[in-house]
């Protein structure tokens, strides 16, 4: 999609302008070849020149703007440096300069975190949002990494199969996702199964894997029920509190991250802190239940069963 | 069972070693260094260094004018329908006879060949003269330069390019600042190539040009024409020849070619491409 609104790849039909300027109709037969889009873009493997030196690939993109932009991104000290001596952040950050120094009307990340290892990416993808957030330019991010567009607290719009299936701030696609392809996206577990009007003007949803879920929101067959693994409990025997939901299997996996553990029990992912694993002693193989409250339920059409929701 | 089979190996290498390397030794061999520069200060010698060095640099500029642009073409479309055909048209004279080279000068711009009628309208008869020199280098040797060209142009990453031209680089100057910098290496490596292959041209030049002294005779054809009447001139040219194309050699190897990695092997694959380039 990048490739297409900076015009190294030509769509089949459509158009792409920026403000005023048409830079792509298939109607009226315009397009612009690339050096003609004032488009900045910075690759996923960010493609610097190797045989100039940070400060000439910088100024390839604009002599003028060209201090400016190292200064702004943090790298006027590596001015004389190629791009094979410097860090994958440092090359990122040189990146943006480029692509800045050419003062695009709209800036395009392919994945700008995708090249860096797992260790240095949180600390880069920090910085960048808080680049990004002086810019007054619009930014266009493409990443698979919902981290990514959360720490640039931006508009989301997620692309499933090649069609935008829902658009909206994280926090509403958190909250509500369209389709199973978001919920899965944000992290959420996806529960299929068949739904129904349930007792007390709740939801009764029959699992493909078996046993029955209540929740709080409407919806009559095919659906998938999304519960966040944080919203979900791990208790031994059967819960006698108020939450109406309970998963009972063993525990197939316990993979831990920081002070958490996440733990998957049947088709359910949960997650616990560490210090309750260790209270419960967990283990794989161990027989549990998770439990989540009906509230903490949504409810999402399966795709091709019902029609998505009106964009 | 296994050391037999080895030393057959090192008896073959020493074999291949000593038949390739005495005749050249031989050479030097025959006749001291100073009677080398002695000789080689000689009117014949002289004239027909001249004539070789004068014809190569024509032709290599005009390889390289013309050579540049159309491998650069060649390498940043690789799937155009008849791409392959074309290319392999390009390499033919690499394993064409020199000697069929030289007839087929002929035929097509000799007087009476294929383009004969239109070149004698104009008043221009190209056949036994320094143009026809040029034309039989340009012929065999191009193609050297044309390939390694082809070969360097296809390593530099397009992501570059496109780079560039997100950058608003119109593509002259994507090819100046970025292209041209980054095959260089490879582009010298060729015409050095090219060069030694120029320079040792016989066949050729001797059916579409001719051996005139000072006109179209060349450093080979002079060792030629020198050999019965004076062994000594012929042994130095030889030796002089062979100095010359072991410092194309050499130069060939050793060109710094843009290296991204600076922790890769220096003798990778890439630093000295001479395989054919297919499309890819």
């Amino acid at each position: 999609m990048l490739e297409a609104i900076a015009g190294l790849r030509a769509p089949a039909q459509g158009r792409i302008c920026v403000g005023d300027s048409v830079w792509f109709d298939t109607d009226a037969g315009v397009d612009l070849p690339p050096e003609r889009r004032s488009v900045g873009l910075v690759f996923q493997d960010y493609a610097l020149f190797p045989h100039m030196t940070v400060a000439r690939n910088v100024a390839f993109g604009g002599r003028e703007r060209a201090d400016e932009m190292m200064a702004l991104v943090g790298i006027s000290h590596l001015a004389g440096a190629r791009p094979g001596e410097i860090s994958g952040g440092e090359r990122q950050r040189t990146a943006l300069a480029r692509a800045l120094a050419c003062d695009p009307a709209v800036l395009l990340l392919d994945e700008p975190l995708a090249a860096l290892d797992p260790a240095t990416r949180a600390d880069v993808r920090a910085r960048l949002a808080e680049l990004v957030g002086h810019l007054d330019v619009p930014v266009l991010m493409v990443t698979h990494d919902m981290a990514d567009a959360a720490a640039l607290q931006c508009d989301v719009a997620v692309m499933d199969q090649g069609r935008v299936v829902q658009r909206g701030a994280r926090a509403d696609l958190l909250a509500r996702p369209a389709t199973p392809a978001v919920a899965r996206l944000m992290g959420a577990n996806l529960l299929p199964g068949t739904a129904r009007p349930g007792p007390a003007g709740l939801t009764e949803v029959v699992l493909d894997t078996g046993g029955t879920v209540l929740s709080g929101e409407g919806g009559t067959g095919r659906v998938g029920v999304v519960v966040d693994p944080w919203e979900v409990s791990l208790v031994h025997g059967r819960p006698g509190d108020s939450q109406l939901n309970h998963v009972t299997g063993t525990v197939a996996s316990l993979t831990p991250a920081g002070n958490r553990v996440r733990v998957q029990v049947g088709p359910v992912t949960a997650d616990v802190t560490a210090l309750s694993a260790d209270r419960m002693g967990l283990v794989v193989g161990a027989p549990v239940t998770a439990v989540f409250k009906a509230l903490a339920t949504r409810l999402v059409p399966l795709a091709g069963e019902t029609p998505p929701a009106a964009a | 069972m296994r050391h037999g089979f080895t030393a057959i190996q090192a008896l073959a290498l020493s074999l291949a070693l000593a038949f390739l390397v005495l005749p050249v030794v031989a050479v030097f061999l025959q006749v001291s260094p100073a009677a080398m520069f002695s000789q080689l200060g000689g009117e014949a010698a002289t004239k027909a260094i001249v004539v070789s060095l004068r014809t190569n640099l024509i032709a290599d500029v005009i390889i390289i004018v013309v050579g540049t642009p159309a491998a650069w073409l060649l390498a940043r479309h690789r799937t155009f329908p008849g791409r392959r055909l074309v290319v392999t048209l390009l390499e033919l004279p690499l394993v064409l006879p020199p000697a069929v080279a030289g007839i087929a000068l002929l035929v097509t711009f000799g007087r009476t060949g294929l383009l004969g009628g239109q070149l004698e309208a104009l008043g221009v008869s190209i056949p036994f003269t320094e143009v026809a020199v040029v034309m039989a280098i340009i012929f065999v040797a191009g193609p050297f330069y044309l390939r390694q060209a082809i070969t360097s142009f296809e390593a530099v990453d397009p992501r570059l390019v496109q780079a560039a031209a997100t950058l608003g680089a119109r593509p002259w100057r994507t090819f100046r600042a970025v292209v041209l910098p980054l095959a260089l290496g490879g582009l010298a490596g060729g015409w050095a190539l090219a060069f030694a292959r120029g320079m040792g041209e016989f066949g050729a030049t001797l059916i579409f040009a001719g051996s005139l002294p000072g006109v179209t005779q060349t450093l080979p054809l002079a060792i030629y024409s020198e050999m019965n009447r004076n062994l000594d001139t012929a042994l130095a040219i030889g030796g002089l020849l062979i100095v010359i194309a072991a410092a194309m050699l050499l130069a060939v190897k050793m060109i710094p070619s843009w290296n991204p990695d600076p922790n890769s092997s220096p003798t990778s694959a890439r630093r000295f491409a001479t395989s054919p380039s297919t499309p890819r």
